[in-house]
């Protein structure tokens, strides 16, 4: 009798177990607790309103759409630090750099040698597409470094770091050119008759773009292997060294597209400032999708829903009048508290004291635990 | 017999020059090179006393930073939390000095306790829970950030009188000076954060060319599997790296204390990968286990040095000086990769 | 205890899960003595010197030391040490950063360090043993021999009773190895037990007093060495005693026998950087062929230069009668050559990724970038060989790192028999699994050749390669010292060729 409640006890515990080891049960975990938070500090959150902005447009407004739209272009990095991650077991820290690069290569060329042009030098396509091509190819020259060069791909991508915003700065001689075409606007803000922000279009169409790229190219299959066992990938005929350089140029495109996103924003860019820690908020979304920094097995979905629940985080202290300068202090603390929890001694400590508790009561220690 | 054993000796001993000694080597050519070339073609002040002792004044407290970073890198780990840190320590100072009516003993006891704090949590999570430092440190970094604008938002000067007649002492060096262009002669002065930061440099030169921890440093950033089976305690030494780097940070903070005169988020920006690129010039390895502390000394100087040149050109928008600064650090990890390439191959 | 026994071993038992890895082990070290410690791999060398240095903690018998009554209890490698037992390990465990006086001194004792007194030291112990290194100078700059004695200089000088040498000529040249030798004569002659673990045959006879042999963690007797011959050391390190080995008979051997004109893939004078002297070779359509030698012989090293996998630094490969260049895995890949490769944990699996993942790999990366399998085509290749191969795992999406070894061996066999190779190479298809795998596996061999596939098999077990091969290539010390085939192709020949020398 005893033995088969225990079963069944276990049954239970196993069946909550499983879906606490699902990878997205972190962020989603860490989202419910933050809706729960915002629901009992002031439902109002929540409510999202129509109204009409300054230029007589419609548009939906409430902190859900901040959230949606700010975390545009961290979704965006996210997809491709989610790949670097993998395939190289380390993070690009000089994606924020990177952006002001992208965003100065944008306005310079839109701008030609006029900070205050009357009309747009050349077609936004182009200059988008000029922007990426710059972003890639300092993505390239990271990738090199650490494929081929073999430096620790923090470290070789401190040398951007330091230079990138350095870098945007000499491209347009140090001026700050500002746009007025107001179509240029309607990338960063909104299209005049549809209410909700284009940010969120151009994110939606990135996800869509890479979720094609992983069905129709083995881009994913290669990276988990070369990440995992590089040398039995290259028994298998994989180059582990293309497959790195390949995912940091495609995290280059990635920031090419959010350096867009973040100068159409304003319509001009501040080099020292712009997209400023975005590099922690990227990598910090990597993690919270339970994607290991190690590199490895990785779970795209899960970064990028790892990236929204990060934003709402940021736009919560905000509302809690958290200034944006401390910011990083509270944000520090879920870094460490998520590294802590998933680091291999502490779960093997865990999963020692589980045992030693389990037997007895399965089922409470189980959604403890969820909570 | 003899001369047959005698010969290949001397032969290894010529192949055997070390990478910490070769690496410190090309630094210290390095930097003659460039201080030379200034003098020669910018003649720009490069000559007098005062404008190398200026590059001491502003520097001393990067030169510790440095110190301490090339102890962590050394021992095979990184920390990119002490810039922050520095104005953490800033901020805390001035908040303790102006608001809280400290005195500059109890002040200097706070700078030391924030590093010392700092060193324990980051050393324990590197250390023993194994976490990777550049996390870790990162962590820590925005910490840093975050708490400094928690203690005060904005900048201010300190009007503690104790503690500017702390921070405008001179110490004058003798026989060295310059005569102006009225044909007044000035002597030439270092600040007392140089002295702390020399002693610093010569003690930490002693204690890992010379002491079990120190070339314990060594043996871990080599190869940590190695150290522990000859008996060296790999995870102690690896803390006791973090706190010293943090500790050092505690005490680089007080020193551009010293120097700036006031808490402000925005000091020491960047402060972190100055350190970082100070050692790497000086021949510290990013692998762990080569680097020299007279290296990191001379890799700060190195780098003032093109920074005052970069400015004494005319070009002295802030982009070049960070432009240049990248450009010296992807040139020196490219030729650490090729030193350790060759190494490599060499074995196989 | 008798009198000039330094170390009794009583009745050693370890247990893994699942596996006894050593039952009832004796071994008896004397003053002066070099002892050979011999056995094929997985007989349990490896487990007794761990459990005699503390790595492992032994679940049954004694350990006894000289001057110490009663039996002692080794708890850590630190331990060992301070109780007279060193080990120079063949991965050289010194810091290559500091410099040789460092290495010999740093972390023993306790206290201030005297520099000038630890130099001084050091350099009176590099003289008194003759090792060529200056106390000052730093580890790397040193050859690999000489580090190697240095860290023997280290064990000696912590006043080893007992030192431990596992595999310490493996990556020494004959010159290197002589010094070697006579650094241990000197001090055998001084006194001290050496426990020498090798593969080396020459060099066992060389050096050694007394040989003991382990098989299947099995005691298999201990020897003077002059009462063992090779050709008997052989035999017993196999496991065969020379008499009933005859008996076996390959009744695949007339099938396969019969050279045909032109061979499906030849090689010639072909070497790699992993170190094997050039040789020559080749397989026919539907041959079975295998690599046959001790380990460390080179007989891996061998198919690793023939499928690219090590840089080949010279010789040619003719398949098919045309010259073709593999200089990387995918080459070999392209011209219907596959590799399972002998360490399947570094080079087989992908330890995250599923069983179907594991499966199509190969050729899905054959296929190309830009045409992947679908899931359901994947799911159907992945379920076909699961079935096939009566893989045991609880779904194709289970992680392999979760599988069982033999399984996980099959997984990677099913990843190479999907891509339809026309010359498979197993290099060790059967270690480490149970029993009937083995057995599936190569009946597996042998329907594959029977449908015209050639197969290059390696294995450790002798009985295994000649129950699928129908020649075999025998090498000693990384080159090839011989060939059978037919009729020659008996234990007893094989383990002369082996042996070489005057068996």
């Amino acid at each position: 009798m005893s033995e088969k409640l225990k079963t069944t006890n276990g049954g239970v515990g196993s069946f909550l177990l499983r879906i606490v080891r699902q990878q997205i049960f972190i962020p989603i975990a860490a989202l419910l607790i933050l809706v729960l938070f915002n629901l009992i500090m002031d439902p109002s959150f929540f409510k999202i309103t129509l109204s009409t902005n300054s230029a007589g447009n419609p548009v939906f407004s409430g902190y859900l759409i901040t959230i949606l739209d700010n975390a545009s272009e961290l979704a965006i990095l996210a997809i491709g630090m989610t790949l670097v991650t993998a395939s190289s077991g380390g993070q690009d820290i000089s994606v924020g750099s990177a952006i002001a690069i992208a965003g100065s290569v944008l306005l310079r060329v839109l701008c030609g040698t006029n900070s205050r042009p009357e009309v747009l030098q050349a077609p936004i396509i182009v200059a988008f597409l000029a922007c990426c091509f710059v972003a890639m190819l300092f993505g390239g020259f990271n990738g090199i470094l650490v494929a081929y060069f073999r430096i620790q791909p923090m470290v070789a991508t401190l040398i951007l770091y330091t230079a990138g915003r350095s870098i945007a700065a000499w491209i347009n001689n140090n001026e700050l050119p500002i746009i007025s075409d107001p179509t240029f606007g309607y990338y960063g803000n909104f299209i005049p008759g549809i209410p909700v922000p284009t940010p969120i279009f151009i994110a939606l169409a990135c996800m869509i773009i890479i979720a094609l790229v992983l069905k129709f190219t083995n881009l994913g299959l290669y990276a988990q292997a070369a990440g995992i066992n590089a040398h039995s990938s290259r028994l298998n005929g994989i180059n582990p060294e293309v497959i790195k350089l390949i995912s940091y140029m495609i995290l280059g495109i990635c920031v090419g597209v959010a350096g867009f996103i973040k100068v159409t924003r304003f319509s001009t860019i501040n080099y020292s400032v712009v997209a400023k820690d975005i590099e922690m908020d990227a990598i910090l979304a990597v993690a919270l999708g339970g994607n290991a920094l190690s590199g490895g097995k990785f779970n795209m979905g899960a970064s990028i829903f790892g990236a929204y629940v990060i934003q709402f985080l940021t736009t919560t202290l905000y509302k809690l009048n958290v200034t944006s300068t401390a910011l990083p202090a509270y944000k520090a603390i879920v870094v460490i508290v998520l590294v802590v929890l998933s680091a291999p001694t502490v779960r093997a400590k865990l999963s020692v004291l589980w045992k030693k508790i389990a037997p007895k009561k399965d089922v409470k220690e189980a959604s403890a635990d969820a909570a | 017999m003899q001369p047959k054993e005698n010969a290949p000796r001397l032969k290894q001993n010529r192949v055997g020059m070390s990478d910490t000694n070769l690496l410190l080597l090309i630094t210290i050519v390095v930097f003659f090179v460039m201080y030379t070339c200034a003098v020669v073609f910018l003649k720009s002040g490069f000559l007098k006393p005062q404008t190398f002792f200026n590059i001491l004044n502003e520097n001393a407290a990067l030169i510790i930073l440095s110190c301490g970073m090339s102890i962590v890198m050394i021992s095979g780990g990184i920390d990119i939390s002490v810039g922050t840190l520095t104005a953490l320590v800033c901020m805390s100072c001035a908040v303790h000095l102006d608001h809280n009516g400290g005195n500059v003993v109890t002040a200097a006891c706070l700078a030391l306790a924030i590093g010392l704090a700092f060193g324990v949590v980051q050393g324990y999570l590197v250390a023993y829970l194994e976490i990777q430092p550049f996390i870790v440190t990162l962590a820590g970094m925005f910490f840093a950030k975050g708490m400094t604008t928690i203690v005060n938002a904005t900048q201010f000067n300190v009007a503690n009188e104790q503690f500017q007649a702390l921070k405008s002492t001179r110490i004058y060096v003798p026989g060295m000076g310059s005569v102006t262009k009225k044909g007044i002669y000035v002597p030439a002065y270092i600040e007392i954060g140089v002295i702390v930061a020399l002693v610093i440099v010569v003690v930490l030169f002693i204690v890992l060319r010379r002491s079990k921890l120190g070339r314990g440093f060594y043996a871990v950033g080599g190869n940590a599997q190695s150290a522990n089976m000859l008996g060296i305690n790999v995870k102690r030494t690896k803390f006791l790296s973090h706190i010293i780097c943090s500790l050092l940070a505690g005490i680089g903070g007080f020193v551009y204390f010293m120097h700036v005169g006031s808490g402000s988020p925005s000091h020491a920006s960047g402060a972190e990968m100055n350190a970082i690129a100070s050692s790497i010039i000086g021949g510290t390895m990013l692998t762990g286990g080569v680097g020299n502390i007279v290296g990191t000394f001379f890799g700060v100087l190195s780098l003032s040095t093109i920074k005052n040149i970069v400015s004494s050109l005319g070009l002295d928008e802030a982009w070049w000086t960070n432009i240049t600064v990248a450009a010296m650090i992807c040139i020196f990890l490219l030729i650490q990769s090729i030193v350790l390439s060759r190494k490599n191959s060499k074995k196989s | 205890m008798q009198e000039g026994i330094v170390l009794e071993m009583r009745g050693i038992c370890k247990f893994f899960p699942g596996v006894k890895a050593l039952q009832n082990v004796d071994l008896t070290l004397r003053e002066g003595e070099i002892h050979a410690l011999m056995g094929e791999n997985g007989a349990g060398k490896s487990t007794l010197i761990k459990v005699l240095t503390g790595v492992y903690q032994k679940d049954e018998g004694q350990i006894m030391l000289k001057g110490i009554p009663g039996a002692v209890s080794i708890r850590s490698p630190q331990d060992a040490q301070n109780q007279g037992i060193s080990t120079v390990y063949q991965e050289i465990s010194l810091c290559p950063n500091l410099t040789v006086a460092e290495n010999m001194y740093i972390g023993r004792g306790r206290g201030a360090v005297s520099w000038k007194k630890m130099n001084a030291d050091a350099s009176k112990l590099l003289d008194s043993l003759g090792i060529p290194a200056k106390a000052n100078q730093q580890l790397d700059s040193c050859s690999i021999a000489v580090q190697q004695m240095i860290a023997i200089a280290r064990a000696v000088d912590m006043e080893c009773k007992v030192l431990i040498l596992d595999e310490p000529t493996s990556s020494l040249d004959e010159h290197e190895v002589e010094k070697l030798f006579k650094l241990m004569r000197d001090l055998k002659a001084k006194g001290v037990a050496i426990l020498f673990v090798t593969h080396f045959l020459d060099q066992v006879y060389e050096v050694s007093d007394r040989i003991t042999v382990l098989r299947d963690g099995q005691l298999v007797g201990e020897y003077a060495v002059q009462d063992l011959p090779r050709l008997q050391l052989v035999s017993k390190m196999l496991g065969k005693e020379l008499d009933d080995l005859s008996s076996i008979k390959n009744p695949e051997d007339e099938i396969s026998a019969g050279r045909k004109d032109e061979p499906l893939l030849e090689v010639q004078q072909l070497h790699s950087t992993a170190g094997i002297k050039p040789f020559d070779f080749y397989i026919d359509k539907g041959e079975v062929n295998g690599f046959t030698g001790l380990l460390g012989s080179g007989r891996s090293e061998c198919v690793r230069a023939i499928y690219g996998a090590d840089r080949v630094l010279g010789g040619t490969v003719t398949m098919n009668g045309k010259k073709i260049r593999i200089s990387k895995p995918i080459d070999a890949m392209r011209n219907g050559i596959s590799y399972l490769p002998e360490d399947r944990k570094r080079d087989g699996i992908v330890g995250d990724l599923s069983v179907r993942e594991n499966i199509i790999l190969a050729l899905q990366v054959m296929k190309g970038f830009f045409r992947p399998f679908s899931r359901a085509q994947a799911e159907k290749f992945a379920d076909e060989y699961i079935k096939l191969l009566d893989i045991k795992t609880s779904s194709s999406d289970t992680p392999i790192k979760s599988l069982s070894g033999g399984n996980q061996q099959k997984v990677i066999l099913a990843r190479w028999l999907l891509t339809n190779p026309v010359y498979l190479i197993l290099d060790e298809p059967t270690r480490g699994i149970d029993i009937g795998t083995k057995v599936e596996i190569q009946k597996l061999v042998l329907k594959l050749a029977a449908e015209g596939k050639s197969v290059t098999f390696i294995s450790s077990e002798t009985d295994e390669m000649l129950r699928t091969c129908s020649r075999l290539v025998v090498m000693r010390d990384r080159k090839v010292v011989g060939e059978l085939s037919g009729k020659e192709l008996t234990q007893n020949n094989i383990m002369a060729t082996i042996a070489g020398g005057e068996a």
